[in-house]
């Protein structure tokens, strides 16, 4: 396939089309709504499942319906939209269905703006509903790494029976740029032997359900979740590096934010001062033990995000804060422009790099003074 | 299992869509009717290998312990979307809800109006008592004013806590609807009658004519205070006058069914 000038909510919408997506149900939500739009005319087109709910709570609680039947589906929704779904994406990770949710994020909390923000970090990787649950979160920094992380979400939902976030943001929702789509696949409803429906006959009836009302039987799902999360830890982390090999000083940063990053990097590179910048791209699971082996030969990591510092708090646990760490964050619906990244490089540089133990706090002081 | 009765004799046996777990309701509850009408609709459609339920939170949340058939087990109100998904991926398949009035008519309102409204070809199982059941006796959507329950302990009082909402005359005012229907299960005779109409609920979904729903007027001993005997009568003589028996809506294609 040729590259195209295509929007990022476009084509996350046809690469899970080109990915084998039977069903969608989607509400209306900006700046995610194109997603939901295309996919309007694009599924009936193709003979396959398309609903506008009446609300997200109904959106994902359909996505719930059809990932039982072991369908490839998904729902896309933007920060507010998100948190309706949170209760359905407890029950879908309780029952440990796979499923692909696409959160373009707004700036919040509550109704927010529709600007493009990171501040859902803690939502998506910690997992934002009741219980004990871990769900893949994939960061895009461009159009073609949605394309790309939409179409890795359907394959890493389906092998391990577990929820995958695509976490976008307005920028990428909203932004054309040139991106190849993926050829696209057959599509199939797999038969798998877990799922519900079709023809019973000459099979055990199935039941999925997230109930386990024995404390026994709970903690027995809990560990048996656990021990698949591991197994995901173990094989499916991913992360992007640049100029890190003799970096001294070292910028973390995901999604737009790090895309931003990379420009202010380049700059210190071009003057020959060794920076570099790395972008996880699992966020969850987190790109610990390379972060780590980073680290150890760093002298100083600054973290940038479009937030208030969420990420930060990863990033000081798992290098466990034994290295001066700071902090840039725009919140609010802020994409950083490089130049400030630049200055906060530089700022970094010609610090006496000490460990802070409140790298968010300084960073307040930077931002709005003592008082 | 021994047959002690040739099969030509037989006249009344357990629901082969039956499993051997005996329920755990309570004495004098009607979700075991209702059950049981679901289980031989299924048998005498041959339906069991193809058919979903979908269970609810409240009593009948295990539902699923006491079919042969395939289950999914949604959130509290949501079984319609789920419902929803099932059925949009899997059109060959039967899916059915089965909601208590809580689920259905309170917190899952959104839901239930809305397969409706989209004509979901699905069909409903709405079990009405006008009481919470599982979570001890608390006023539900369609208590009756003055109704005493553990939190409307002075009766329902309508000034504050509103009225009694009729689910069936609503629903079918929806153009999606095709079927929807109240019966009652206090007596044999309306039983009959509700078994009938979720036959035909039932057989609207396999002949693609859409959203389907029978209202069940059903019983709470346990919660309501009283005796099984007079639970059956507390329908009959409270019950019905508030949420009235009949047919809410036959579309003309399911009118012209044979069955």
């Amino acid at each position: 396939m040729a590259k195209e000038l295509i929007k990022g909510n476009v084509a996350i919408a046809e690469a899970a089309i080109r990915a084998g997506l039977e069903a969608y149900f989607g509400y209306p939500i900006t700046p995610q709504t194109e997603v939901l739009e295309h996919l309007s005319r694009r599924m009936p087109e193709l003979g396959r499942a398309f609903v506008q709910a009446e609300s997200e709570v109904a959106a994902i609680n359909m996505v719930y319906g059809a990932a039982c039947t072991g369908a490839r589906v998904m729902s896309t929704s933007s920060s507010p939209g998100v948190s309706l779904m949170q209760e359905g994406i407890s029950y879908i990770a309780g029952t440990e269905v796979p499923a692909v949710l696409v959160n373009v994020m707004r700036g919040g909390p509550g109704l927010g703006n529709i600007a493009p923000a990171q501040s859902d970090y803690y939502q998506a990787v910690k997992g934002g509903g009741h219980g004990d649950y871990n769900p893949i979160v994939l960061a895009p920094a461009s159009v073609q790494e949605a394309i790309d992380m939409t179409v890795l979400a359907f394959d890493l939902a389906e092998k391990y029976r577990n929820l995958v976030f695509v976490l976008a943001d307005g920028s990428i929702g909203q932004m054309m740029e040139p991106a190849e789509l993926p050829e696209m696949r057959p599509l199939e409803h797999k038969a798998h032997d877990w799922a519900v429906g079709g023809d019973k006959t000459g099979r055990e009836r199935r039941v999925l359900s997230s109930i386990y009302l024995e404390p026994y039987d709970e903690e027995v799902a809990n560990l048996r979740m656990l021990k698949n999360w591991y197994r995901i830890k173990e094989n499916e982390v991913r992360f992007k590096e640049y100029t890190t090999e003799d970096a001294e000083y070292l910028v973390v940063g995901f999604g737009t934010s790090g895309r931003v990053a990379l420009s202010a990097v380049r700059k210190f590179r071009e003057k020959g001062i060794k920076v570099g910048l790395f972008r996880p791209i699992t966020l969850s699971p987190f790109p610990e033990d390379r972060l780590r082996e980073l680290a150890e030969k760093t002298r100083g990591i600054l973290v940038v995000e479009m937030n208030m510092g969420q990420m930060l708090d990863d990033v000081m646990m798992y290098t466990g804060n034994k290295l001066p760490i700071q902090f840039y964050g725009r919140p609010g619906g802020f994409v950083p422009f490089p130049e400030e990244i630049e200055h906060e490089i530089q700022r970094m540089i010609n610090s006496d790099l000490k460990i802070d133990h409140d790298p968010r706090k300084s960073w307040l002081k930077r931002m709005v003074g003592e008082n | 299992m021994v047959t002690l009765v040739k099969s030509e004799n037989i006249v009344y046996e357990r629901s082969h869509s039956f499993t051997e777990t005996p329920t755990h309701y309570c004495p004098g509850c009607t979700h075991g009717v209702a059950h049981r009408l679901i289980a031989e609709t299924i048998d005498e459609m041959g339906i069991g290998n193809r058919t979903i339920g979908v269970a609810p939170v409240g009593c009948s949340v295990f539902i699923s312990h006491y079919f042969e058939t395939d289950f999914v087990e949604a959130p509290h109100g949501r079984a319609p979307a789920m419902a929803t998904g099932v059925k949009r991926v899997l059109p060959n398949n039967i899916v059915y809800t089965y909601q208590g009035d809580g689920d259905l008519a309170s917190i899952g309102m959104a839901e239930i109006m809305h397969a409706a409204a989209r004509g979901e070809n699905i069909t409903v199982i709405f079990i009405n008592n006008a009481i919470y059941g599982m979570t001890g006796g608390q006023m539900a959507p369609t208590s009756l004013p003055g109704q005493k329950t553990t939190s409307s302990q002075l009766g329902r009082d309508v000034e504050t806590q509103g009225f009694p909402i009729r689910m069936s005359e609503m629903i079918a005012k929806m153009d999606g609807a095709s079927y929807v229907v109240r019966r009652s299960l206090h007596d044999p005779a309306n039983i009959r009658k509700a078994k009938k109409a979720i036959r035909i609920a039932f057989e609207t979904q396999r002949r693609n004519l859409g959203f389907a729903m029978v209202e069940l007027l059903s019983t709470c001993p346990t919660n309501w205070g009283i005796s099984p005997v007079d639970s059956m009568q507390w329908v009959e003589e409270h019950m019905v006058p508030v949420f009235p028996l009949g047919d809410y809506k036959v579309s003309l294609a399911v009118g012209d069914m044979r069955i």
